[in-house]
Order: C-alpha cells, then sequence, then structure tokens
C-alpha cells in the first residue's frame, strides 16, 4: 500500500497546488489562535476551508484541519467553535493536541475523526494508547525527537496509525511543551500558535553582515554570504565560556526521504510535509518529489534523489532524530 | 555568494540606465493605476493583509535605481518610485528578477531569504503578510497589464512574451504542473 503524504497548505493557492502536486491529503488551519501556525496573511476563513475541502475532494483528497494549540483558560469556545465549524466544512479529521478539546470532540463530534498532534507529544505506546482507548484517536503524529527503531518499536504495541514528519522545519525540543519564543518575546507555539512571531522579529543588514533579533535580543549574525536561518531561539547563536556556537540546533531542515523504506518497515502510515508558512511553489516541489518517491517505493522502482536542498533553511538537510549518530 | 544567484537572472543593464534618467511621476501614476485594477480583481488580497492594510511598504529591486513606495491604502492602493531609499514601515530588497518571481510563485520567499537573495528589514509581520497574500492571490502581471489595454492587449502580451524571452525575468504566471 502507498504510503501517505500529508502536506501542508498556508493559503487556499497552497491547497490547491498541493492537491494538484499529488497530495493524498493536506493540512491546513483557521485564521487565528486555535492552530500553530498563526502567522499573518496566513490560513483559512470559513469559507475558504469550506471551498478548499471540496476542491480536496473533487479532486479525490482529504483534508485535515489542525486546531493543535491549547485553549485559553475561559476562552475555551473559540477552540471548540473551531472544532464544529471543521466539521461543517467538511474536514476529514480534526488533529488536535489538548486534552480537554479532545474530550469536548469525542463528546459532542463524535463522527469527526480525531488525530493526535504533534504538540500532545506523546512519544511512547503506553500514552499513544491512553489517547485511543479514551478519546478514539485513530492516528497519532509522532514527535521529531524518535529513531525509527523507537518508532518500530512503538508501532509494534499500537494499532493507532502513525505519522512522521520527513520534510521541513526540524523541531529538536518536546513539542507543545516548548517555551523558549515566550521568553523572548512572552508568545508561544503552545498558546498562540507562533514561534518567534512575526512581529517580534527584526532584521537589519549592514555591509552584508545579517542580524536577526528576537524580542530585541540579538539571537544570531550571518557574515556575506552565508545562508540565512529562521529566527528562532532554539537555533540561535550562543556564547558558552569561551566558545560561540549553535547551541541547541543547527539551522538545518530535515529530510528523510532517504529513509521512507525504513519507515515504511516500521509501520508508518504516513509522512507529513512541515511549511504551512512556505509558499505554494516550495509545496508544490516538495510534495511532487515526495509523491513521486512513495509511488517508486510501492512499484518497486529506485526511489528518485531530490532536489531540495535550496528549498531548506540553512540550505542544509539532515535526517534528525530518526538516525541518532550523536548517541 | 547565494546558492540561487544562478538562477535569478539580473536585470538588464539598459532598464537600469533608463531608470536613471526618466521622469517617475507619469511611472508612479501608471503603477496607481494598474495596482488599484488588481485591487478591483483581487479583492482577498488586500484582506489577507489584514491589521497590514494601511502599512507602507518599500520594494527595492536591488539591481535598479529606484524603489518602490507601497501604501495598500485599504484596497486603493498607492504606488510611488523614488530614486532614494523611500520611507515605509517593511523593506523587501532584492534582485527585480526575484522580487517579480514571488508575484508569479516561481520562488519560495522562505528559499530566497535562506540564501541571503532576499532581505527583509522593518516590519517582519508586515513583510510577511504581504508576502502570503501575494502568493495566495496568484497573480498574473501579463495578463493584468493586458487586460488594461483593451484593444492593444493582444500586442501587450506579445510585448511582454518577448521581454520575457529576452531577459528571462519571469514577468507571467507559470503554468502549474498538474498530475492527475
Amino acid at each position: 500500500m502507498v504510503m501517505e503524504i500529508v502536506c501542508p497548505a498556508g493559503t487556499p493557492a497552497a491547497l490547491r497546488a498541493a492537491v494538484k502536486a499529488g497530495a493524498h491529503t493536506v493540512y491546513c488551519g483557521f485564521n487565528d489562535e486555535t492552530n500553530a501556525r498563526n502567522f499573518p496573511g496566513l490560513n483559512f476563513n470559513r469559507n475558504e476551508m469550506r471551498a478548499g475541502i471540496a476542491f480536496a475532494h473533487e479532486h479525490g483528497s482529504k483534508v485535515l484541519v489542525a486546531i493543535n494549540t491549547f485553549p485559553r483558560a475561559g476562552d475555551e469556545a473559540i477552540w471548540q467553535r473551531a472544532i464544529g465549524d471543521a466539521e461543517i466544512c467538511g474536514a476529514d479529521a480534526v488533529i488536535l493536541a489538548d486534552p480537554g478539546l479532545l474530550d469536548y470532540a469525542t463528546r459532542t463530534h463524535p463522527r469527526l475523526r480525531r488525530h493526535l498532534s504533534v504538540q500532545a507529544a506523546a512519544a511512547n505506546a503506553d500514552v499513544i494508547n491512553f489517547y485511543a482507548e479514551t478519546f478514539g484517536v485513530k492516528r497519532v503524529v509522532l514527535p521529531r525527537v524518535l529513531s525509527v527503531p523507537e518508532i518500530a518499536a512503538i508501532n509494534s504495541e499500537t494499532d493507532v496509525e502513525t505519522e512522521v514528519f520527513v520534510f521541513g522545519g526540524l523541531c529538536v525540543m518536546a513539542e507543545g511543551r516548548c517555551s523558549m519564543s515566550s521568553y523572548a518575546t512572552g508568545l508561544s507555539p503552545n498558546m498562540n500558535g507562533v514561534c518567534s512571531p512575526a512581529s517580534h522579529v527584526e532584521y537589519r543588514e549592514d555591509q552584508g553582515v545579517l542580524d536577526a533579533r528576537l524580542g530585541g535580543y540579538l539571537i544570531h549574525r550571518v557574515e556575506r554570504g552565508e545562508p540565512a536561518p529562521y529566527p528562532t531561539l532554539c537555533k540561535g547563536c550562543f556564547s558558552a565560556g569561551e566558545k560561540a556556537g549553535h547551541l541547541f540546533e543547527d539551522p538545518v531542515s530535515l529530510n528523510a526521504e532517504k529513509l521512507i523504506p525504513q519507515l515504511q518497515k516500521a509501520g508508518v502510515t504516513a509522512l507529513k510535509i512541515e511549511g504551512r508558512q512556505r509558499s505554494k511553489s516550495y509545496v508544490a516541489q516538495v510534495v511532487r518529489n515526495f509523491r513521486m518517491a512513495v509511488d517508486a517505493l510501492d512499484a518497486g522502482r529506485p526511489m528518485p534523489e531530490g532536489m531540495l536542498a535550496r528549498l531548506s533553511e540553512g540550505q542544509a538537510m539532515t535526517t534528525g532524530a530518526y538516525k541518532k549518530t550523536w548517541r | 555568494m547565494s546558492n540561487s544567484q544562478n538562477l535569478i537572472p539580473q536585470c538588464p543593464a539598459a532598464l537600469a540606465a533608463a531608470l536613471r534618467v526618466v521622469p517617475l511621476a507619469p511611472l508612479s501614476l501608471s503603477l496607481t493605476v494598474f495596482s488599484r485594477k488588481i485591487a478591483k480583481n483581487h479583492p482577498d488580497l488586500f484582506q489577507r493583509l489584514g491589521e497590514h492594510s494601511r502599512t507602507a511598504f518599500v520594494l527595492d529591486p536591488t539591481d535598479l535605481p529606484i524603489v518602490l513606495c507601497l501604501d495598500p491604502n485599504d484596497g486603493m492602493p498607492k504606488v510611488k518610485l523614488t530614486r532614494g531609499r523611500g520611507t515605509g514601515a517593511a523593506r523587501i530588497s532584492g534582485p527585480l528578477a526575484a522580487l517579480i518571481g514571488l508575484v508569479h510563485g516561481a520562488f519560495d520567499g522562505d528559499a530566497l531569504f535562506f540564501s541571503r537573495d532576499l532581505v527583509i528589514e522593518g516590519d517582519t509581520g508586515a513583510a510577511l503578510a504581504l508576502r502570503n497574500a501575494i502568493d495566495d492571490a496568484e497573480l498574473d502581471l501579463s495578463h493584468e497589464a493586458a487586460a488594461l489595454s483593451g484593444p492593444f492587449a493582444r500586442p501587450v502580451q506579445r510585448l511582454i512574451a518577448l521581454a520575457e524571452r529576452q531577459t528571462g525575468l519571469c514577468l507571467t504566471r507559470p503554468e502549474d504542473v498538474a498530475i492527475w
């Protein structure tokens, strides 16, 4: 069976591009704080969501709606309304992280399929099975901190489908629990849907040297001609003792395309591409590449070599935790 | 040197030379009319700007001696060309080919940022909103220009196609590749 390609869409145009490029499934979110990519100019209003889902269904693709931030006390209705609206718009599933929201969806929208977001940081079979038994979760998006053998171990102990990231921005933190952005800006992906919110980012280029500041703090400086990273604290340069460098993580992108056969053997159902903040050009190129890869694998043909370095943060790529060579 | 530099054509020197001497006021007026036509045809573009629908932008083609100051003005945009740095809350700088390529969906904005072909300064949120709004609008500037040209639409399109072939600039929207 062909592995499912799950593609990002930050705009209706990107959704159409993903579908045209061969996405089996597209994930997207409403234009508010209910999803973890709450960026300026991005996401879908209710009419756009309805039209986007209809377009995808006409062409045989599914749409998952990410409602994967954690509701603010007193404002739970905003998130609950998003679940109801996703069902009305025809979503094939919602991607949730908060147990309260999962409970709400289970009780009030029992026929709406529920996926567990990477933001829930479910990293072992026990917790995944708990979500399945308690809230009827059918699929879990695994955190990007697991190796391929660990993923295989999880799949051997659960019937819940697993979805893993194979390309795009690499988050090495325990997702849903990372508050680094909050320290510098007061806003986080967990509560506000923004890691390093653009409103708190400032770039300044002088004589070819590019400084990036987050919340007023200089977080990295790149010399003329050097690739620029995203302005996230986890990829910032820090001084420790006499050394300065990327303390947490180098500015590189995840690319696990060569591990697809191993991920299939490990029992993975779906391959997820990160990047709802990216353009339709990115979406089309990456989706086409990965669709060709899984089709080749299914047909027993050699996997095509990717041409994706140019699209990658830092113009460099890694297989991340899937191959934990540092252990 | 950026990895993508070989993929982004430089603007013809003749155009840069001409823009050093031609009067900019008529060009600014024409571009304002053009942008208002686009606003009329693509109202979603300005809605997507949200809180930045009145933010002033400076678009700086680094291989030309002019900058373009864009005031979205809540859907009644104003455009002013100037030979100085221009003033605006957000500045987006890069080769003309990269800026036009972004409009036509030929390039990914983040990839151009990673490769340092695109530089954002000032209000990053506003710049991001503009980029996302334009990406979603799926504009084709050649079609918009032809639509404005009345009976001269076909000659205008032929002229644009010729200019595209001669310069390598992405002056029209590339066809999406449909695989189903």
